[in-house]
């Protein structure tokens, strides 16, 4: 064997070596754990998008919501979990109810959910979930993420990158909630005769989150205002 | 944990979400797909930037920065989505998406109820679409 060829074949062993090392066919715990969150949410996700009953879509979005939150732990990003569940499971989602209940959505099965064009749909997802895991998998196959050692996204390590390199688009994101709390209480004021109560409502609701459980007192006498103020107060509460 | 774990899982979510905004007819069911498909970015975002950091000697966090700057335009979305869907379903009286064919271009391929439409009721739902 030339010193070529033997120098070849010594770095390809050390490379399946390192390969070796990560476990390519025994997957560590956290992996395990990962894989089987992962299918939970999957299919949390598959029945969120095919069921016919629309209160139980936005609650099956809750346990993918979750599951992400879970998954977001597993790979060491605990701010952005937390962050996760309060936002998206606490607040999205509880708009996704308001509005469904706003909208009148039928309680139990509604056979006109899904639109004329779901095989064209399937088709295009299917296609393009091939293609996506196809290339990602191939991109990434000797990847691994080192998972030890001080958390990657802890609350101290994000904070300090957020407020020392992303400290403008940080405030710019405030003037947009901002933009969107007021767009908001517009699209949702009736545009002729209307009173002014939408937005003295919506207005204590922009310092801090005690307000959010008074707007739920409020009975529900007109759903368009009243749901505009909710709305807002759901971001403002944030 | 290699790396192809969360990127397949978020390949698939954001898929899911494809075939929930391509397939549904409710315009909030549609909503609900979009969030699943942001959610699917920010997975892919957050484990990327777990790999960087790892990785690199030097990091911005860029990838969890980008994933609460998603999260928090998504909230804004969502409520300025509802808040639009609301408005349609004040002014038509439905949020099915497939209904909403005044602006579509073509030959006119409304159901039964838009011919029974008067003419101010039109141009009311043509101000709403306007704002929509």
């Amino acid at each position: 064997m030339s010193p070529a060829a033997a120098a070849a074949t010594a770095a390809h062993s050390m490379t399946t070596a390192a390969a070796e090392s990560h476990g390519f066919l025994s997957p560590t715990g956290v992996e395990i754990a990962f894989l089987l969150v992962g299918l939970v949410t999957f299919g949390a996700a598959l029945v969120t998008v095919t069921t016919k009953q629309l209160v139980h879509a936005a609650l099956w979005l809750v346990v993918t919501l979750g599951g992400i939150a879970v998954e977001y732990l597993l790979l060491t990003a605990e701010f952005i979990a937390w962050v996760q569940v309060l936002i998206y499971v606490g607040s999205v989602v509880v708009l996704l109810l308001f509005g469904l209940m706003l909208t009148k959505a039928p309680i139990g099965r509604s056979p006109d959910a899904d639109s004329g064009n779901r095989w064209a749909a399937l088709a295009v997802a299917v296609a393009a979930a091939a293609a996506l895991v196809w290339v990602v998998v191939d991109a990434f196959r000797a990847t691994w993420i080192d998972l030890g050692g001080p958390a990657a996204g802890s609350t101290e390590a994000t904070g300090a990158s957020l407020f020392q390199n992303w400290v403008l688009p940080f405030e710019a994101l405030s003037v947009l909630l901002l933009a969107a709390l007021v767009g908001a209480i517009v699209l949702s004021r009736k545009a002729k005769t209307e009173k002014s109560s939408p937005p003295v409502n919506s207005r204590p609701a922009t310092g801090s989150s005690p307000s959010v459980p008074d707007s739920r007192n409020h009975p529900v006498e007109r759903n368009g205002s009243v749901k505009g103020t909710e709305s807002a107060e759901q971001e403002g509460g944030r | 944990m290699h790396l192809a774990y969360p990127a397949v899982l978020s390949t698939l979510l954001f898929c899911t979400g494809l075939y929930g905004v391509l397939a549904r007819r409710n315009a909030i069911l549609v909503l609900m797909s979009v969030e699943v498909m942001l959610n699917a970015v920010n997975l892919n975002l957050v484990a990327f930037d777990v790999w960087l950091s790892k990785a690199a000697e030097e990091t911005l966090h860029s990838g969890q920065a980008l994933t609460l700057f998603t999260i928090a335009i998504a909230a804004a979305e969502i409520g300025i989505g509802l808040a639009i869907v609301l408005a349609v379903h004040r002014n038509r009286g439905t949020a099915d998406i497939d209904k909403l064919r005044d602006t579509a271009e073509g030959h006119e391929t409304d159901g039964p109820d838009s011919d029974a439409r008067t003419a101010e009721q039109a141009d009311r739902t043509g101000k709403a679409e306007a704002t929509a």
